[in-house]
């Protein structure tokens, strides 16, 4: 796929060169909304920022529908837990956003343990003209005050205002790592390690527990949650993914507790694999459904699995993200790289997936035509309206031009965020603290 | 790298990683102590397996050289024949079991099956496997750990903890009565506590 490149540089830190970015611009979330119009971007120090993609005119037909920022604002900030003497990080784990209803957007924000529903309105038109105020909002003395008028609106520049509507908090003992909108737009759910809670958006006082994996006894633990999702049509259905690389269906009409699922999805471990680290790298560590609802795609460490709702016991897709790595396992280990948590995409059509790597290599694989390609996200080698020029690694031997090795790929610039617009070929690429756009060639 | 090296290497890395957690804005990571507790068991698993094959090899040897003639075909056929119950099976075997399940396996293992290739005797590092089987503290996240890490208690004498734990063993509910007495080590239990 040929691509065009547009980048964002997402920074508002001192220093320019982002080999020295402040750890609070570090990306953590990329979403777009419903249409693609808008794009969210949440941040390690707490903030959202939300791009607007410009109408598109005939004057510049070459500035096919850039993103520009529309809003930035402080979603979450650090908090103590006094009880338990601990730290909540104001990192924003997930953005989702909801459906339009109005002229507002509005979106849901989390860290580790408080979910934030936010407004992001536009205020164009101001009122003018009040009785017991004047223009500079000094109070009139009353007396002074002779004839009354009605105040008008007046045009003013667009500003944007984000303004937080409900807070969600005090649900969840362990790190929230999901939040998901129902497809009734009524309810959402959020997950953390172990529990999965059910949210009515008016409703911040109280949430319904739908799964608990607790065991009685801790050190009886064997798995955690390690995300969820509701189906995209169906509002009973969601799924949940473990750590130990199993994927369960529910649904919610069978019990309160959804405890026991109604469908259970795991690949038996191939023994020829086993390694020291095949419980960690067989953790999955995002689940999508597909846009049709028909499919579920997992990403665990090495791979990408795409499963069929009504096959259980095995994939029906398996492909490998960098596979090279296998042999590396003991120093990605070391590194702490080995607990990376990637996340995966489908494009608009289910015909394509899409996930991060290392080196700032981002990887599609379209399912039609089996065809895999690797990019890579970097200001080095791209300029703005250039062409991405597929990227190749070398497991070993002679390494042929353009390649690069195993060995020489930088394991600190890891793309773990992405999104793909739902229905456009346009992808955000979060890689560390920039965010790059992509679009479709224009021919 | 021989494998139980690697397993040492890899324990050491998993608690010196738990001890920093502990230390990491926004607390204690469930999901990341629960698989460095994994991996940790399932490498002391496997450095307690290959502890055992090096000594059923040390037995084997030693079998050899003093019974030379019958025993020198024995061995010849067996090393030939050998399908290698090695180390990638004895991970599937032992590290999905628990510790008591780990001793039963190796008393059925055949100890003449082995590849001879893949062990030695590592005299520096010989341990006995699970000694805290006999302790009567919870286990579960806690970790055994091996003596040649440093730890913070004081060593008892070898003689000292010879009796206390002969004493143990008689108490013990394990079930695990077959053991063998004479391979004790002054190993420390290190709790590894997971605050939720």
């Amino acid at each position: 796929m040929d691509e065009e490149l547009d980048s964002r540089k997402v920074n508002n830190s001192f220093l320019r060169d982002h080999n020295y970015a402040t750890e609070a611009d570090i990306i953590s979330t990329v979403e777009f909304n419903s249409t693609g119009e808008l794009l969210a971007t949440g941040d390690k120090g707490g903030r959202v920022v939300v791009f607007q993609r410009e109408q598109e005119s005939k004057n510049q037909p070459h500035r096919r529908g850039e993103y520009n920022v529309y809003s930035t604002f402080q979603s979450h900030e650090p908090e103590f837990d006094y009880l338990k003497s601990l730290e909540i990080e104001e990192k924003i784990n997930k953005i989702r956003w909801l459906p339009q209803q109005n002229a507002a957007y509005f979106l849901l924000s989390t860290n580790d343990k408080t979910v934030k529903l936010w407004k992001i309105s536009e205020r164009d038109k101001r009122p003018e003209g009040y009785n017991l105020k004047d223009e500079d909002g000094r109070v009139r003395d009353p007396s002074t005050i002779t004839a009354l008028r009605v105040p008008v609106l007046r045009p003013m520049d667009l500003m944007v205002e984000a303004t937080p509507r409900r807070v969600f908090s005090n649900a969840h003992t362990y790190h929230i790592n999901s939040i998901s909108v129902n497809s009734d737009y009524e309810t959402y759910m959020s997950t953390d390690d172990l529990r999965i809670n059910l949210w009515n958006l008016e409703i911040t006082n109280r949430s319904f527990n739908i799964v608990d994996i607790k065991p009685a006894n801790m050190e009886e633990l064997t798995e955690v949650i390690t995300a969820a999702e509701f189906h995209p049509n169906h509002c009973n259905t969601f799924v949940y993914s473990s750590s130990k690389g199993s994927l369960r269906l529910c649904d919610m009409r069978a019990a309160a507790l959804c405890d026991n699922h109604s469908k259970f999805f795991e690949e038996p471990e191939d023994p020829n694999n086993r390694s020291f680290f095949s419980e960690i790298i067989s953790s999955i560590s995002d689940v999508k459904f597909s846009h049709s609802g028909r499919y579920l795609m997992t990403r665990d460490y090495l791979t990408v699995k795409v499963w069929d709702l009504n096959m259980e016991s095995k994939p029906l897709e398996t492909y490998q993200v960098h596979d090279y790595l296998r042999s590396k396992m003991c120093s990605l280990y070391e590194n702490d790289c080995i607990f990376d948590k990637f996340e995966c995409v489908w494009n608009g059509t289910d015909s394509v997936l899409m996930t991060g790597s290392y080196n700032n290599f981002f990887r599609m694989f379209d399912r039609n035509t089996k065809r895999d390609v690797t990019l890579e996200a970097s200001r080095e080698n791209s300029k703005p309206r250039a062409i991405l020029k597929p990227r190749k690694v070398c497991m070993g031997g002679k390494r042929r031009k353009d390649e690069i090795s195993v060995d020489s790929l930088d394991f600190s610039k890891k793309i773990l965020h992405t999104a793909w617009h739902p229905s456009e070929n346009i992808i955000a690429v979060a890689a560390t603290n920039n965010l790059y756009i992509f679009q479709d060639k224009v021919n | 790298m021989d494998i139980s090296g690697q397993a040492k290497r890899i324990m050491v890395q998993a608690l010196s990683k738990m001890y920093s957690s502990r230390t990491q804005r926004g607390g204690l990571r469930l999901h990341r102590s629960l698989l460095l507790t994994l991996v940790m068991k399932s490498a002391r698993d496997i450095y307690h397996s290959a502890r055992l094959v090096s000594e059923k090899e040390e037995q084997c040897a030693r079998l050899v050289s003093t019974t030379k003639d019958l025993t020198q075909k024995e061995e010849s056929i067996d090393t030939t024949s050998t399908e290698v119950s090695g180390i990638p099976v004895a991970l599937c075997a032992l590290a999905t079991r628990s510790s008591e399940g780990v001793q039963r396996s190796k008393n059925e293992s055949d100890p003449t099956v082995q590849n001879a290739r893949e062990t030695r005797v590592d005299k520096e590092n010989c341990s006995p496997p699970r000694p805290d089987r006999h302790s009567r503290k919870r286990r579960g996240k806690t970790a055994t750990e091996p003596d040649f890490l440093p730890c913070k208690k004081a060593k008892m004498d070898s003689g000292e903890v010879r009796r206390i734990l002969h004493d143990a063993t008689l108490r013990s509910n394990s079930g695990n009565c077959g053991r063998e007495m004479d391979t004790l080590s002054t190993t420390h239990m290190l709790r590894t506590v997971v605050t939720c």
